[in-house]
């Protein structure tokens, strides 16, 4: 289940591995059962930390041997002196937050660079459906109903760059892809990004330093 | 907290085990315990598993529980009809795999398994001490542990685990002797006792004192004071099981008849279960030793020094890599007594995991076989062991 070499490793999370450096403190918000986390701690030497709400996957990533605790990320983000971490990541978790600003600023606070991914809203999938049958979208990236989606923030990544540009803080990465939760492989999106991406995965960081 | 739970073997046993003994603190030399009080000389029974690496990094210390002791795996004999009491997480490829790690458990200061209590003989006197016993903290608890590892020639431990007082021991051990404990496994515990479980110690207590045969703790070679000690027993056990598992386990079932008997035998299982633990009780345990130990972890609180009160200042002077786990059915030590300890941990920037683990069985979850918590142990303690080798 344990993904050790980069093929193996969910293709936006082979993204989000190649920004890391060596031997860097890294936290995840959300690290599910710390596929990535495992990752970087076996190739990349880091201090690894997690977050994450269900006892299942905490139990598999502490069974890995990984530093995970259980609770919510907004609660438990707070605790963390500055600048702890060298980088902090929300992996496909930001559609899910009910204060993104504000869970945006905290990892801003507690680590020097931010990573954050999210399915595209602004996919011609999603347009389509939207257009053509009217109804609420339903995608292998977002596959829930609107009455039990845990989804409540629905972003494009037009959206995100506007967003960031008002807030104030600056997009060091940018990359959209093209890939699927199921699938090992997948492909960055150059042309029309925001049309033909599935994902989009941000590195940022605050502006002046 | 009620060891001895019948439960089955979670696999190989460590097989034969031998309780051994280490005297220290003769006089002159007694220990000095946090109530400036001098005991001595001090005997500390413990048993160890498992083979020492040449390096001395393979050490897991094992802390009991209030009323446990240092037989926590394997059999003395072959007709013992059960094992220690958390054979099922100590031994061949279990939790704490002894064919990995070398055990060690002691029984505490103050117990009455082996090690120096109220019921040993008082050599100025040439009686038990009883009350003449000192009153002891669970940092002289931890200090003569610390004793009998340097008698061992044990440096370095790269875990300690224990649950409920157990992990009132780990988490001091961690502030005391900060270097020389890699990692701890606090279960189902706290940085301070809750008013909640200083009033049921209370109420234990106040039972045994209430008997009449405990003569102010003068009653070796009389009358023991077993009604007063039964009673504190049915108490502990109420705390250590949940509203839930005394539903599932007993609801209001009759005990051996169809009818209220109207009069004040034991009509309901609950109350047939209580007795039956109290009067096994009292046949290996010590009420003197009860009061003291109860005393001891009531005084307990790493939080009392930090004005805050929040632990921050008093984990700021560990290094041990932790993983904390509490039990959702837990209402002695309630999983927000474990996300305190975690949360101050966090702040002085400890490597440290948490898991709540769903357990209906309330505070004794922590004994009870439990894969989640089995695997937890194991995953964590390689991890551990990985590290410094």
């Amino acid at each position: 289940m344990t993904s050790s070499k980069p093929e193996n490793l969910r293709f936006d999370l082979q993204v989000i591995a190649s920004w890391i450096d060596d031997g860097s403190r890294v936290i995840g918000l959300g690290c599910g059962e710390g596929e990535l986390l495992h990752y970087l701690k076996k190739h990349k030497n880091i201090r690894e930390t997690g977050i994450e709400i269900v006892e299942e996957r905490v139990a598999a990533c502490i069974e890995k041997g990984l530093s995970v605790i259980q609770g919510d990320i907004n609660e438990e983000i707070t605790d963390y002196p500055d600048n702890s971490f060298d980088y902090v990541i929300l992996s496909q978790t930001l559609q899910q937050v009910y204060e993104p600003l504000y869970l945006i600023h905290e990892m801003m606070r507690i680590g020097s660079k931010v990573i954050v991914s999210f399915p595209n809203f602004g996919h011609w999938h999603i347009r389509c459906q939207m257009l053509f049958k009217g109804i609420a979208p339903l995608t292998p990236q977002l596959p829930y109903q609107w009455y039990d989606t845990p989804n409540i923030r629905i972003l494009s990544i037009r959206d995100f760059r506007e967003f960031a540009n008002r807030v104030g803080f600056t997009i060091n990465e940018e990359v959209a892809i093209d890939s699927d939760n199921y699938y090992r492989s997948g492909k960055i999106t150059r042309f029309l990004p925001n049309f033909r991406a599935t994902y989009g995965i941000f590195l940022i960081s605050k502006t002046n330093g | 907290m009620s060891e001895y739970i019948a439960h089955d073997a979670q696999g190989k046993t460590v097989g034969l085990v031998e309780k051994k003994y280490f005297t220290f603190a003769e006089p002159p030399n007694e220990m000095v315990l946090d109530s400036k009080a001098k005991l001595g000389p001090i005997t500390i029974a413990y048993e160890t598993y498992g083979t020492l690496d040449e390096n001395g990094r393979n050490v897991v210390l094992v802390l009991h529980a209030l009323t446990g002791d240092s037989h926590a795996a394997g059999y003395y004999d072959e007709t013992d009809d059960k094992p220690g009491w958390w054979d099922n997480m100590i031994g061949p490829g279990k939790g704490i795999d002894t064919d990995k790690y070398f055990v060690v458990c002691s029984n505490v200061l103050g117990g009455c398994m082996g090690t120096t209590g109220p019921a040993s003989i008082d050599p100025k006197t040439g009686n038990p001490y009883g009350m003449r016993f000192p009153f002891m903290t669970i940092a002289d608890m931890v200090r003569a542990q610390k004793a009998l590892l340097d008698h061992l020639g044990i440096r370095q431990i790269l875990s300690m685990i224990g649950g409920s007082m157990g992990g009132m021991q780990l988490l001091q051990w961690t502030i005391q002797y900060p270097d020389m404990v890699k990692s701890a496994i606090p279960l189902a515990t706290t940085m301070r006792h809750s008013a909640l479980a200083i009033a049921f110690n209370e109420v234990a207590r106040q039972s045994i004192i209430a008997d009449p045969n405990w003569n102010n703790g003068d009653y070796y070679g009389a009358v023991k004071p077993n009604l007063g000690l039964s009673v504190a027993r049915m108490i502990g056990h109420i705390t250590y099981l949940s509203d839930e598992a005394l539903r599932r386990k007993f609801g209001r079932r009759l005990q051996d008849k169809d009818d209220f008997s109207f009069n004040f035998e034991a009509d309901f299982q609950v109350e047939s279960y209580l007795r039956h633990q109290g009067a096994k009780f009292v046949e290996r345990f010590d009420a003197n030793s009860f009061l003291y130990i109860t005393k001891a972890a009531d005084y307990f609180d790493l939080t009392r020094n930090d004005a805050s009160g929040s632990g921050v200042q008093a984990f700021s002077r560990a290094e041990a890599r932790f993983m904390v786990a509490s039990f959702t059915s837990d209402w002695l030590y309630p999983t927000y007594q474990s996300r305190d300890m975690v949360k101050a941990m966090k702040k002085n920037g400890l490597n440290v995991s948490f898991c709540e683990v769903e357990a209906e069985w309330g505070h004794d979850a922590f004994l009870l076989p439990n894969q989640r918590l089995t695997n937890l142990v194991k995953g964590f303690l390689e991890s551990v062991y990985n590290d410094i080798q």
